[in-house]
């Protein structure tokens, strides 16, 4: 396939990992934010064939992983509701609450539906004029264009029955929070590509300059990880720290300024609880005022509910980078994909998933 | 929820005054909003999350890493030649399909 085969290419996945190795003299810790970049390092085998000193951690960018236990009670309890018709993407429906998920409401009696797109939430509404249709919108800034628009559409067509259930998270605080942190071990960062292609990447220059770390925006084949991590590596090894845009084919430095204008107009920032990490300043997006007949928080009142995590689940951790999946001691055992303990176990991006996917124990 | 897979664009049209189109996953095809590449043409190529495109697959910037890996590649290929031999052979092959590509848009 056309932009795929060629950034697939063994030959030249070869001759960078070659120079990697050449120019790798001491150990350095980097990090990829993306969930979608984890599982390409780990299923083409990335890790393994780098030079020992290059460690790779995996980051908080799987954004079911990272959804508050909170927004998913709410969720249950608004898909309970027998008035209405609860839409999500099919990743959200087996991530654990305090109690059940969304399959379990479902079989319980609930309208549950999957969906691939916020625009199909929008035709439900249409086509279901007696009945109150949610959509949960979690995600990243790559997510909340679609939210934005689903939203700004639903307002358009005075769809009085469409509300949307919305817990965006943003990368950059979260890039930021984990380097100020006293456990923090990573070096260099791997931005996630098509957060970029949203946001653009000039909010990493800030962050580069104040804690002296390579940022390097990547996309998502062997060739754009391993000619990101080659300059990391680079940077690095000659005590640099720049922000580089190896994805250049799809990121461009200002992103998408439409879609950011519709992400503006609709949603406004907010402090965002992460699953795992805790709260962290001015890292999510919530609907604006202006827009609160369409925000099912309000329409619904849901209260928070008391929220319990499974005592034995480190997920914290592996989103932060400190520990591997396979250091858990219920990876594998008492948490697997059909019988996930935690969010990072349950979503095809998580780091879990992916180690369990790929039969894989790691190092450490 | 992150499909990374770039996609063609088969097909535009206008849905409930949204700018909507097909796009073409070597067969498979799925409706996309296509709101946010206002400027988009069919057969171009585009990167889409959750049934938005969010952005047009720049071919010069494609041709530009090509052009910096055959330099990689190129020097590698003084410090072993069995080992590197064909990479150039790869890269100019690579960069043939992309501008045979454009010729078609
Ligand atoms: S393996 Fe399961 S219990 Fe352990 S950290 Fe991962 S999700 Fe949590």
């Amino acid at each position: 396939m056309k932009y795929i085969d060629e950034y697939r290419d063994p030959v030249l996945a070869k001759a960078i990992l070659a120079d990697i190795h050449r120019i790798t003299t001491r150990p350095w810790v980097i990090m990829e934010i993306c969930g979608g970049q984890t599982h390409a390092i780990i299923r083409n085998g990335i890790d393994q064939v780098l030079p020992e000193q290059i460690e790779l951690v995996h980051g908080p960018g799987c954004p079911v992983c990272v959804t508050p236990l909170e927004t998913i009670d709410r969720a249950l309890a608004i898909a309970a509701r027998p008035e209405v018709i609860f839409c999500s993407f099919g990743d959200m429906l087996r991530v654990p609450g305090s109690s059940m998920d969304l399959f379990m409401v479902k079989s319980q009696g609930g309208d549950v539906r999957m969906v691939y797109s916020p625009l199909e939430a929008v035709k439900i509404a249409r086509e279901n004029p007696d009945r109150e249709v949610v959509f949960l919108a979690v995600g990243f800034e790559t997510t909340a264009p679609g939210n934005a628009m689903a939203i700004h559409q639903a307002a358009l067509e005075q769809l009085t029955n469409f509300s949307v259930l919305a817990s965006h998270v943003l990368v950059p605080p979260a890039m930021r929070t984990l380097l100020a942190s006293p456990n923090n071990r990573v070096q260099g960062y791997l931005a996630a590509g098509h957060v970029c292609a949203i946001m653009g990447w000039a909010e990493y220059e800030p962050i580069a300059e104040e804690f002296q770390v390579p940022i390097v925006v990547t996309g998502f084949e062997s060739i754009d990880i391993l000619a990101s991590i080659l300059e990391v590596v680079r940077q690095l090894e000659e005590g640099r720290y720049s922000v580089e845009n190896q994805y250049a084919r799809v990121v461009e430095r200002q992103g998408n300024l439409p879609a950011r204008n519709m992400v503006q107009s609709v949603f406004v920032v907010t402090d965002r609880k992460w699953r795992g990490i805790g709260e962290i300043p001015a890292s999510g997006l919530k609907i604006r005022n202006a827009y609160s007949d369409f925000d099912a928080e309000k329409k619904f009142r849901v209260d928070t509910i008391i929220t319990q995590e499974s005592p034995l689940c480190i997920s914290g951790e592996v989103l932060q980078g400190i520990k591997k999946p396979s250091s858990c001691p219920a990876f594998g055992r008492e948490c697997t994909p059909e019988h996930p303990l935690g969010a990072t176990m349950v979503s095809s991006e998580g780091a879990c998933a992916a180690y369990y996917k790929y039969n894989y124990r790691g190092t450490d | 929820m992150c499909l990374a897979i770039p996609g063609k664009v088969v097909e535009i049209y206008d849905e409930f005054g949204l700018k909507m189109g097909k796009v073409d996953y070597a067969g498979t095809v799925n409706k996309v909003c296509l709101e946010y590449v206002p400027d988009i043409r069919i057969g171009q190529y585009t990167v889409v999350h959750a049934g938005f495109a969010l952005s047009v697959i720049d071919e010069e910037e494609a041709i530009k890493s090509y052009e910096a890996w055959e330099e990689l590649v190129g020097s590698a290929t003084g410090q072993d030649d069995d080992q590197y031999g064909d990479y150039m052979q790869t890269i100019q092959g690579l960069k043939q399909s992309v501008k045979d590509n454009k010729g078609t848009l």
